[in-house]
């Protein structure tokens, strides 16, 4: 039983960072119609962005805020007017390829002009084990999933709550009659693609202490958010959080009990078993499309 | 544009006959490789181009089509046994060729796979092994274009063009949809098939999902939709990365760019050029038809 709760308080903390990623996906998804096929290297880029800042001796929450402001800029701002608006009237297809393209570009660029080694990230916690019921628990576990959890639940609150939040969401539903209300639909969007920027930099400071910093740290994860938003519900940011816990305690769990090789598969098996019977996800709703 | 095809058909089948002369053994490897892929472009782009369905799975069924002829070369059977048994054999789940050794090699992979032989001629050799794969894949891309025009094509381009009223029209959209995968899948386990003669030694890297999207990047690229889309497409995925070798460790950053650049440029696929020129034509002829009967009416208003 111990056993079990330890493998669940972990898989929990690797499923919230699967969450942020996801929830990114879902946000892009609904604002633009965009699949993000380089949401993995959008958390890879900037893990490397602040081991740069770093090395230039700057404190990790100064490398951080910093590392937010390049990302909304490139990641948000030069990635929306340079990739997704010329393509965004062509369909799905030719957006969803570009990204894929991009993604080869950013792993190689890193890979070809930083470093192919993989780097150690500081932990934004400190070393600290705590004893609970015989669960022997790490600081960096239980911080990156509390504050994982915290982001998700506050960009839901900000979508739900705020006036900007709305009108965002107004933007995902019905994008002409949210024009017609007066609101802003470039620039809704364009929050859209900074919120995802700055989640992504959030995920890459909370992934990075565990799983190091690599050029390709990025395929697997954004694998895995992908499976994650989709399990949860494309059209649904709550999802995405129920999507990446479900396949972060799962994989967990499969390694420990079922067998270490077959931990990758299991997102797809619960993918596929999610998609059998409720095709539009755990939290989806069926959108109906006109003849 | 139509008295050209079949001269330039003609031309390009002559190119492909005389292409090995120009090469060494690994332009030839290349050249076949690139033939192979072409193979299973042309089933996924019967998937997503005709019949409008998403298929990140392409690459499974070309990794088993490549595992069953593989194992059962390895068991001493014929490569002619493993070919429809690859086209047939597409529902097992890729992983279990990771993990299960002792039939797979695992992550080790098989090697010494033998090349076929037909007819008692060897094929063992570079030479004749490309164009043994020239043939399979003209045959292929033969059927292909027979079905396209066939009442199957045409339902499957209605199923893409709007699923609603393809179901309205009496299309059983499910089985369509199905066989529009099967077919695709067929090929691709084809494809798998030669694959594993070709480079002789098989692991479940080339099979995993990273595949699958360069697969569909590479139906995008050519023009979903487009019948010689995968040869272009293909191209694009095959062989710029070697071209871009003097690039060195960039040659894969140049690579992904470049494909970025050319889906903004061209978001329908490179053979949506002449399409682009033809409206272009014709938008050019309208606005002088327009312009014509406005100066027509304007003198009649005079008269």
């Amino acid at each position: 039983m111990t056993d079990f709760l330890q493998l669940l308080f972990s898989g929990m903390s690797t499923g919230a960072i699967y969450a942020l990623a996801a929830l990114g996906f879902t946000l892009l998804w609904q604002a633009s119609g965009t699949i993000n096929f380089a949401q993995g290297e959008f958390v890879m880029l900037p893990a490397f962005m602040m081991l740069a800042f770093l090395s230039a001796g700057l404190p990790l929450w100064a490398c951080f805020v910093l590392t937010c402001f390049v990302a909304v800029f490139v990641l948000g701002w030069a990635f929306k007017r340079g990739v997704v608006d010329p393509l965004f009237r062509h369909g799905m297809m030719p957006i969803v390829v570009a990204t894929i393209g991009l993604a080869i570009a950013m792993r190689n660029a890193v890979r070809a002009g930083y470093s192919a080694e993989a780097h150690p990230f500081p932990s934004l916690f400190p070393d600290a084990i705590y004893q609970i019921a015989g669960v022997t628990l790490t600081l960096q576990d239980l911080g990156t999933f509390v504050l994982a959890l915290a982001l998700v639940l506050l960009t839901q609150a900000f979508l739900g709550r705020t006036v900007t939040g709305r009108a965002m969401q107004a933007v995902a539903q019905n994008t002409e009659s949210a024009s017609v209300l007066g609101i802003n639909v470039p620039r809704m969007i364009f929050y859209t693609f900074a919120i995802n920027a700055v989640l992504a930099v959030a995920a890459a400071a909370l992934v990075a202490p565990s799983y190091l910093a690599k050029f390709d740290m990025g395929e697997g994860l954004g694998n895995k958010a992908f499976f994650a938003a989709i399990i949860g519900g494309f059209n649904n940011s709550r999802g995405a959080l129920l999507g990446g816990l479900i396949v972060g305690v799962c994989e967990n769990l499969a390694a420990a009990y079922i067998s270490p090789a077959y931990k990758d598969a299991v997102a797809l098996v619960i993918f596929m078993i999610v998609i059998l019977f409720k095709p539009q996800g755990l939290l989806g709703k069926k959108v109906e499309r006109k003849v | 544009m139509k008295k050209f095809t079949l001269p330039l058909l003609l031309l390009a089948f002559a190119v492909l006959l005389a292409a090995p002369m120009a090469f060494k053994s690994y332009g030839l490897y290349l050249l076949t490789y690139w033939l192979v892929f072409i193979i299973a472009i042309m089933g996924l782009n019967l998937t997503i181009g005709y019949a409008g369905q998403k298929s990140l799975g392409h690459a499974a069924f070309f990794g088993i089509g490549a595992y069953t002829v593989a194992i059962m070369m390895k068991a001493g059977l014929s490569f002619w046994l493993g070919l429809p048994a690859a086209a047939l054999l597409c529902f097992v789940v890729w992983l279990v060729f990771r993990n299960e050794e002792w039939l797979t090699g695992g992550t080790f992979g098989l090697n010494n796979i033998a090349r076929p032989q037909l007819f008692g001629l060897s094929l063992e050799g570079n030479l004749a092994y490309y164009y043994f794969v020239l043939a399979i894949t003209l045959l292929l891309g033969g059927l292909l274009w027979g079905l396209l025009r066939s009442p199957w094509g045409k339902a499957f381009t209605a199923l893409r063009d709007n699923p609603i009223r393809a179901e309205s029209l009496g299309i059983d959209i499910r089985r369509y949809t199905l066989l529009s995968f099967a077919i695709g899948a067929a090929y691709a386990g084809v494809a798998g098939a030669l694959f594993a003669s070709l480079v002789q030694f098989i692991d479940p890297a080339p099979f995993a999902i990273a595949s699958s999207i360069m697969m569909y990047l590479m139906v995008v690229l050519g023009g979903p939709g487009y019948f010689l889309g995968p040869v272009l497409g293909s191209a694009v995925g095959v062989v710029l990365p070697e071209w871009l070798r003097f690039a060195q460790g960039w040659y894969l950053f140049v690579f992904g760019s470049a494909v970025v650049l050319l889906m903004i440029w061209l978001p329908d696929g490179l053979l949506s050029i002449p399409d682009r020129f033809k409206a272009r034509k014709q938008a050019r002829q309208a606005s002088a038809a327009r312009a014509a009967s406005a100066q027509a009416a304007a003198k009649g208003a005079q008269a």
